[in-house]
């Protein structure tokens, strides 16, 4: 069977899989809706934290960056794991004891006022819409590629946007149906597919060029030509680029970006959330370890892809003749990955590096789009059929993940955060369970509907912000929900002063480099050579500063306040209390 | 009302205190590993190399060493908080 059909069977198995899974775990109650009944086991929710954190873009895009990167691209590698120790130390069992449902309650309730749960529902929502869109396109992008690519209209659309409206009706399916319950259950489900879909090329690849079957070792292995990574840097200085395992960026811009992806991993309110799905405080703990164990699977696999693709595609494309290329060139080349230009006519493909005209070697003619380092690895390496249509499959059950946990994020954040708790008391309305899960029914459909047309028609500066919104979550949420739980003394004017101070100067860092002055956006012009990437670090600390010294100079806050937060720093039971899951007062 | 059967306020102190000593150490760990091993001495440990391997051990601690400890990390922590929640309550956990 040829890939096309493969990828069809592949693909049309796995969708079933995940509508029937919704239909089986469909929502009943709110709470079954926002927070998944709050009893689902730790193992399941760390396969589907997995899910819900690992993007199109972790899954298609992040090996082909760091194999351009070398050693720089070691701040996504620890910056997407790292938070989640902060997540387990010190946001997520106390955001589950303190038993709501999202992290703008815990804001509002824990600096008493209605503003700050209305500005962290505006921050919440802004980051899962940016972040929502590009999963959209995400799904867009594989079916045009691996399933319409021999089409130019399908359903009287481009091949991309169809792609997005497939993608759409099958999330609006079970995000609005199963609320948190479906969506958790499909997680699961999702996961083990597209971990499976990452490592089984991964092995394969491992074994071609190492002679084992575990990439993270092939990864420091090598075969008769010596070890891999040491090929790999002769190899690139050749042909002149950079040494592979040798960084470009500065220390300080490493350093400041990689805490910036941190602190904005443990801030982002669809990450968050996953923790009040379980049953306990302990259970939060244990559900941040096994999260994290299954993201390390593929993140520690990640760098070894990374090295094994760029190894291959530096060896087959470097003065190759472009008459006798392999087929997956010429299939790449039609979708716009791969750009040859023959500047010197000679009918071969010369590859090389930004030091070429120093070393006198000719002149580059190849363009290459890094996500091709996953999505043709396994044609490159010459895989079985039913590897390279596996790949499919995978980058769709990334990017319907994460689409859906961000869609309910913000379901959640209109049904229960401005609907019930800020529009409701103020026109002195009355919402019943059944009127406020109807409401989060149609938030979800309206917000699928909004995301899919920000897929089709991506706003110019959707794909810039994604990367930003882990510094803009860094330098907002992330002070004020430490500081409210590890000190009682941070009052309402020092959490929003912070909050609002941290996010107006990462925000205007960001808006100058990258729309204002964009010509100016190179390193001698940075601030203490910070580039906008890493700026939410300082943002973050400029928050702590200013919450820190503002609360000192304000009252502080009341008794019940205080109380309430020894009530988190504690089990339930220490108060004779049973935990019986997250409770709507 | 003080009920007998519950941790008197000293108690919860102490578990408070154990507990913030425990974030300290795990996370000067944390932080050793990835900004220092991974980042700011990068350099000077990519002289080495991981025994047997092609890994440059600076590079090793950057792209898989760093996510390693983080596991390790957590696993402590989940099992040092348990025994801290089981001494709070009396052989009960959380």
């Amino acid at each position: 069977m040829d890939v096309q059909t493969w990828t069809w069977i592949l693909v049309g198995l796995t969708f079933s899989l995940y509508i029937g899974v919704a239909i089986w775990s469909r929502a009943g109650s709110t709470k079954d809706f926002y927070v998944a009944g709050g009893g689902v086991p730790s193992v399941a929710n760390g396969m589907a934290t997995a899910a819900d954190w690992m993007s199109a873009a972790s899954f298609i895009s992040m090996a082909g960056i760091i194999s351009f990167a070398g050693r720089d691209g070691s701040v996504y590698l620890m910056g997407w794991t790292g938070g989640y120790v902060l997540l387990a130390l010190l946001l997520a069992p106390y955001l589950r004891r303190f038993g709501k449902f999202t992290v703008p309650d815990f804001i509002g309730d824990r600096y008493y006022s209605g503003w700050a749960r209305f500005v962290a529902l505006l921050c919440a929502i802004f980051v899962s819409f940016t972040y929502v869109a590009g999963q959209m396109r995400g799904v867009g992008i594989v079916f045009s590629r691996m399933l319409f690519g021999d089409m130019d209209t399908v359903l009287g659309m481009t091949p991309i946007n169809a792609g997005v409206v497939i993608g759409m009706v099958v999330v609006l399916f079970y995000a609005v149906l199963g609320g948190m319950k479906g969506i958790t259950y499909t997680q699961v489900a999702q996961y083990c597919v597209l971990i499976f879909a990452f490592m089984v090329p991964a092995i394969f690849l491992s074994i071609q060029m190492a002679g084992t079957p575990i990439p993270q070792l092939g990864f420091g292995g090598g075969n008769e030509g010596g070890y891999l990574l040491d090929q790999l840097d002769g190899l690139s200085k050749e042909l002149g680029f950079a040494a592979y395992t040798e960084g470009q960026k500065s220390t300080t811009d490493v350093f400041f970006i990689t805490a910036a992806l941190m602190c904005g991993t443990a801030g982002l309110p669809h990450v968050i959330v996953r923790f009040y799905t379980v049953k306990k405080a302990s259970a939060a703990r244990s559900s941040a370890l096994w999260a994290l164990l299954f993201i390390a699977i593929l993140y520690t696999t990640a760098p070894a892809i990374s090295v094994f693709a760029r190894t291959n595609l530096l060896k087959t494309v470097d003065n190759a003749s472009y008459a006798e290329v392999p087929e997956w060139f010429k299939k790449w080349e039609n979708v716009d990955l791969i750009q040859f230009d023959d500047k010197n006519g000679d009918g071969r493909i010369q590859y090389t590096g930004p030091n070429a005209a120093a070393m006198g070697l000719p002149a580059n003619e190849l363009t290459i789009d890094k996500d091709i380092m996953v999505l043709a690895n396994p044609e490159i390496a010459r895989l079985p059929n039913w590897v390279v249509a596996l790949v499919a499959a995978g980058g769709l059950a990334a990017a319907l993940s994460t689409a859906a946990g961000l869609l309910l994020v913000i379901s959640t954040s209109v049904a229960h955060d401005m609907v019930k708790k800020t529009i409701a008391p103020i026109i002195g309305m009355q919402l019943t369970e059944r009127g406020e899960l109807i409401w989060a029914r149609c938030a979800a459909a309206v917000a699928v509907v909004i995301a899919g047309y920000f897929g089709i028609k991506p706003p110019a500066f959707v794909a810039e912000v994604v990367a930003f919104a882990f510094g803009l979550a860094a330098a907002s949420f992330f002070p004020a929900i430490i500081l409210g739980i590890f000190s009682k003394r941070t009052t309402t004017a020092g959490a929003v002063s912070g909050m609002v101070a941290g996010l107006v100067f990462t925000a205007s860092y960001i808006i100058w480099f990258k729309f204002i002055s964009p010509q100016s956006n190179v390193e001698a012009n940075w601030w203490l050579g910070i580039s906008p990437e890493g700026i939410g670090t300082l943002g973050m600390v400029l928050n702590f500063v200013v919450a820190v010294l503002v609360s000192i100079a304000t009252p502080r806050p009341p008794q019940e306040i205080r109380d309430l937060v020894d009530r988190v720093r504690l089990p339930r039971a220490a108060f004779g209390e049973e935990d019986s899951g997250p409770v709507d007062h | 009302m003080e009920n007998p059967n519950l941790p008197d306020e000293d108690a919860k102190r102490r578990y408070w205190r154990k507990n913030l000593t425990v974030l300290g150490i795990l996370l000067s760990i944390w932080f050793a590993v990835s900004y220092g091993c991974g980042i700011l001495f990068v350099e000077e440990l990519d002289k080495v190399r991981l025994p047997g391997t092609g890994f440059k051990l600076g590079f090793w601690f950057a792209q898989q060493g760093s996510i390693y400890v983080f596991l390790v990390l957590i696993a402590i922590y989940v099992i040092v908080m348990n025994k801290l929640d089981r001494e709070l309550l009396g052989g009960k956990s959380d």
